[in-house]
């Protein structure tokens, strides 16, 4: 994985400390050519993987970057499925099994679920792939090596204990996208444990890690014993602590955290990429410098 | 271990069975649902004993809680069911369909002297704590006007149909939405105690409203504005937002933001002028976070009750009494 990933809470108004901002972000990002002027900002500093929800929106992105195979020769898209509040907002108000009607594709029920109830079980990890599937369908043609599962549905798993689900997420995008599976969680001590327990070597998971401990769940102590002494390729996230940290406090921090691979950020302009950019280039030279010091 | 059950496993029985299953203190011993595809699931991968009859699970299983998060129609009687077993109840809200089956669960559990919590989640969300303790505190002096607002894009096309789309089962965005705001009110200002005029609107709904506009007025005569509608495509997901005007200051609030305007110096660490606190300052950290950690500190908070280390003064059956009685009110103007 690169050093540095693009996110794109910025272009979907995902913003976790103002409302407002969020507002502003949508109307900047209301066409899909805004969102490519910006992503191209972050390949001129450098940013060649563009880690994306599975938003209705990167449809129209993945087109650009599809019709433009030499411009975008070695760019990647690292997927984060499912895009949550789309089903979160449908199970309110069609329920569950509705939720499962409506986004699975052909007739789930029909299908599948044939037979009376008794079928039902053993058809769970097909329905899970079916909808690993609908997600993909945006990306076809594009370079998706790593594929992660949103925090969301990990967590969910992890309460609910059921392993298995998070496995079967694990294997098809192995087996079926020859990709890397990878998580994301705001329990990574427990989900390293959980992954580690399945036989999962070297996992990918991506987790808020900051320096005021900002959504590290159990505690920020937890997450350094992780990052200290266990074997994975982690990915930092919210090391800004949506803004409660100043950018060069925090990238130091992050910086100087053993284990981590890569640290994902969003922003909305060139100035502001190119200046998170620099904190990260600085404090790994310095990191290097002083290791080989040593 | 609190051994705890849960009925009605939808969105929010399986987000609280989630919570429950990561609580190092809590041992989830029975679902009741009726649906086998949730069922089902939870029997398979998460090795949970389900049954389809609650009071049988209840004599079977035992437990000293139970989490009730069926429709709103069914929380009366499963709530008196499991009171009469001697057993801690946490409902979903809103608390129950009119208020004298409210009454009457809460004289039960009094009575009984149970631990009852119901889950208007707000009330663990940083900023809105922080909100009411700066009223509690007098810095903006007297409250005199509140505008409390909900957004959201829950039905954003006609021709969806399910029980949140029968208002004789908890449907509408009334019941849905509306309540949580209300909630927020009655216990940042003051307990609303009148409604001088309302409009509920169908926008795609054929049954149910889609928004709910109103004048209000609290118990303490605090003047107010109700403006809540689900069917809001602009918003992500539900974004709620209260305006509370002082007459030393005012606050402007969301979950993620607060402002907070003085007229005058202050002791505190809020200064004359505009002052902004972010969700990041005021969050206290959760053991485990599934869609924020409010909905794991009101977990946390109804175990420790059950365990007798926290009081159970946050969301008791009264406090979302006193909510129903304001949809009451508002159900008038349907």
């Amino acid at each position: 994985m690169d050093r540095i990933l693009f996110g794109d809470n910025q272009f979907f108004a995902v913003n976790h400390i103002s409302d407002e901002k969020s507002r502003a972000q949508s109307i900047q990002f209301k066409s899909d050519n805004a969102i490519i002027k910006t992503l191209d900002s972050a390949r001129e500093a450098g940013l060649n993987t563009f880690m994306c929800t599975t938003h209705d929106r990167i449809i129209g992105i993945c087109d650009v970057i599809r019709n433009n195979p030499e411009k975008y020769e070695h760019y990647k898209i690292y997927p984060c499925m499912p895009y949550a509040h789309k089903y979160a907002n449908a199970a309110t108000e069609l329920g569950i099994a509705g939720t499962i009607k409506q986004y699975v594709p052909g007739n789930v029920f029909g299908s599948l679920f044939k037979g009376g109830m008794a079928v039902l079980t053993k058809d769970y990890i097909s329905l899970i792939e079916l909808m690993i599937d609908a997600e993909m369908k945006m990306f076809k043609g594009i370079n998706t090596p790593v594929i992660f599962l949103q925090n969301v549905i990990t967590d969910l798993l992890i309460g609910l204990r059921a392993e298995e689900i998070l496995m079967a997420f694990y294997n098809h995008v192995k087996k079926k996208y020859n990709a890397e599976p990878g998580f994301i969680t705001m329990c990574m001590p427990k989900l390293y444990e959980i992954l580690e327990r399945n036989g999962v070597e070297n996992p990918i998971i991506c987790s808020s890690i900051n320096k005021v401990g900002f959504r590290m769940s159990g505690s920020k102590e937890a997450y350094e014993e992780v990052l200290r002494t266990k074997r994975g390729r982690f990915i930092a996230m919210q090391v800004l602590a949506g803004g409660a940290i100043p950018p060069e406090e925090a990238i130091e921090y992050i910086c100087g955290l053993p284990n981590i691979e890569s640290i994902l950020f969003g922003a909305s302009s060139q100035r502001n990429i190119e200046s998170t950019v620099s904190y990260i280039h600085k404090f790994d030279e310095l990191q290097l410098t002083t290791a080989l010091a040593s | 271990m609190i051994k705890v059950a849960l009925v009605g496993a939808g969105k929010m029985g399986v987000s609280h069975l989630s919570i429950l299953g990561a609580h190092p203190e809590v041992e989830v011993v029975g679902v009741c649902d009726t649906s086998k595809i949730v069922t089902n699931f939870l029997e398979r991968y998460s090795k949970l004993n389900c049954y389809a009859d609650f009071e049988k699970m209840l004599d079977r299983v035992k437990p000293d809680a139970v989490f009730v998060a069926v429709p709103t129609k069914f929380h009366y009687k499963l709530i008196k069911m499991a009171m009469d077993k001697n057993i801690h109840v946490f409902a979903e809200k809103p608390f129950c369909l009119n208020t004298t089956e409210g009454e009457e669960l809460i004289a039960l559990a009094a009575k009984k002297q149970l631990i009852n919590q119901v889950g208007y989640h707000n009330k663990f969300v940083g900023t809105f704590k922080e909100v009411k303790r700066i009223i509690k505190s007098g810095m903006i002096g007297n409250v005199y006007h509140f505008v409390a607002e909900s957004y959201g894009p829950v039905v954003t096309k006609s021709k969806q149909s399910s029980w949140r789309s029968k208002p004789e089962e908890g449907g509408g965005c009334l019941m849905d939405y509306a309540s949580h705001v209300i909630d927020l009110v009655n216990d940042i200002v003051s307990p609303i105690t009148s409604v001088k005029g309302a409009t509920l609107e169908s926008i795609y709904s054929n049954t149910v409203e889609d928004a709910v506009y109103s004048v209000m007025s609290t118990n303490s005569n605090v003047s107010g504005i109700l403006s809540v509608n689900w069917s809001e495509e602009t918003y992500r997901k539900m974004s709620t937002t209260v305006t509370i005007l002082g007459s030393k200051g005012k606050i402007i609030s969301d979950a993620n933001e607060l402002k907070l305007y003085l007229k005058d110096e202050n002791k505190e660490d809020y200064t004359k002028g505009w002052n902004v606190k972010y969700i990041t300052d005021l969050t206290d950290q959760v053991n485990f976070n599934l869609r924020g950690e409010e909905y794991s500190a009101q977990v946390d908070y109804f175990i420790d009750a059950v365990m007798k280390r926290k009081p159970n003064t946050i969301n008791t059956f009264q406090q979302a009494w006193e909510t129903d009685k304001v949809i009451e009110l508002l159900k008038q103007h349907r």
